[in-house]
């Protein structure tokens, strides 16, 4: 695990793992969608419109991991130092932002028919779009930043401020009046949905959970490549200032 | 067919959306992938490498790396403490 944590090897495993995760990401998803969409029977309130929960709900899950693995990256940025911890949390910002994004819309669509409108200043919605406006800030920040690491300390600390955020998203629904539905998968007592609503929400959940982590990275390969070739351009400007001297 | 029922359009368009974002935001991924790749091929071309990317240099005898000189990475011996003298 600990030789994962040198670059040089974690590119080499990541040219390995990725032609298998992509197969099992077309595999996986293929299932879920044939589920979700020819499977899975209508809500006995909701009809059809349930459907949308297959692609709404693995979205803002991931949404909010992305988050907490940005978190947890920036404390090894700050606490350890180590490159392959920086180069996690940036990888990770626009994949997560992405996903939070999908959350939203999708949140909405499906709030249109259910509720008659497409948004509402609720507590949950409105901490998914705050969940969205961080991941943004952090995205800007690291391209303001031109130098690496100053750019991954800035964003760790944004980063660790920002994961305040997460457990209010998670227990906005128990801590406040809200329009959206309370918790209902991951629940003290079991969920609450039918195994056959459930099965298709989890397997699109796999799915997206073996996307993400094929994206991550790949988006991680991509950003030490990048390092490699900022750190080279450096080496080259500096080879020929010394022989113009 | 698929009967999505009479809210048919808003479940369409919540899949196309995430359709549209998910296919961008692999060929993002893909595409930014792809580049980094190439610059860094093209640095290499040049004669720009890495220095742990460097070939070492083979002699007859010995292979030479650009590590440090092995009198350098072993702690320097100490000199045998004299034995002290005593007056008889």
């Amino acid at each position: 695990m600990i030789s994962l944590a040198n670059p040089t090897r974690f590119l080499s495993l990541v040219d390995r793992v990725v032609p298998w995760l992509s197969a099992v990401v077309v595999i996986v998803l293929g299932i879920g969608l044939y589920l979700s969409l020819f499977v899975a029977p209508p809500d006995y309130q909701q009809g059809e419109t349930v459907k949308i929960m297959f692609v709404h709900v693995p979205a803002a899950w991931l949404g909010m991991l992305g988050y907490t693995l940005i978190a947890i990256a920036a404390l090894g940025t700050l606490i350890w130092r180590h490159p392959l911890a920086d180069v996690a949390a940036k990888a990770a910002a626009p994949i997560g932002a992405t996903f939070t994004f999908i959350a939203l819309v999708t949140g909405s669509l499906w709030g249109k028919p259910m509720w008659g409108t497409y948004w509402v200043w609720d507590a949950r919605l409105t901490s998914m779009l705050i969940l969205f406006l961080l991941y943004l800030g952090l995205i800007a920040l690291w391209q303001a930043i031109d130098e690496p690491g100053r750019a991954g300390r800035a964003a760790a600390i944004l980063g660790l401020v920002g994961a305040i955020n997460i457990p209010i998203i998670k227990f906005s629904v128990d801590w406040w009046n809200t329009l959206h539905q309370p918790e209902s998968v991951f629940r003290m007592g079991g969920p609450t949905i039918d195994p056959s609503l459930l099965t298709p929400l989890f397997v699109m959940a796999a799915g997206f959970t073996a996307l993400f982590v094929l994206l991550h990275l790949i988006a991680m390969r991509a950003e030490i490549l990048r390092r490699r070739v900022h750190a080279l351009q450096q080496t080259q400007v500096e080879r020929a200032a010394l022989a113009e001297a | 067919m698929l009967d999505l029922g009479p809210h048919a359009s808003f479940i369409i368009a919540a899949y196309g959306v995430t359709f549209v974002a998910v296919a961008a935001l692999v060929l993002a991924t893909l595409d930014d992938d792809r580049k980094q790749r190439r610059k860094l091929a093209e640095l290499e071309r040049l004669g720009i490498t890495r220095r742990s990317a460097r070939p070492t240099v083979k002699t007859s005898h010995t292979v030479k790396t650009a590590a440090k000189p092995k009198a350098a990475r072993t702690p320097a011996k100490r000199k045998p403490a004299t034995p002290r003298k005593t007056r008889s």
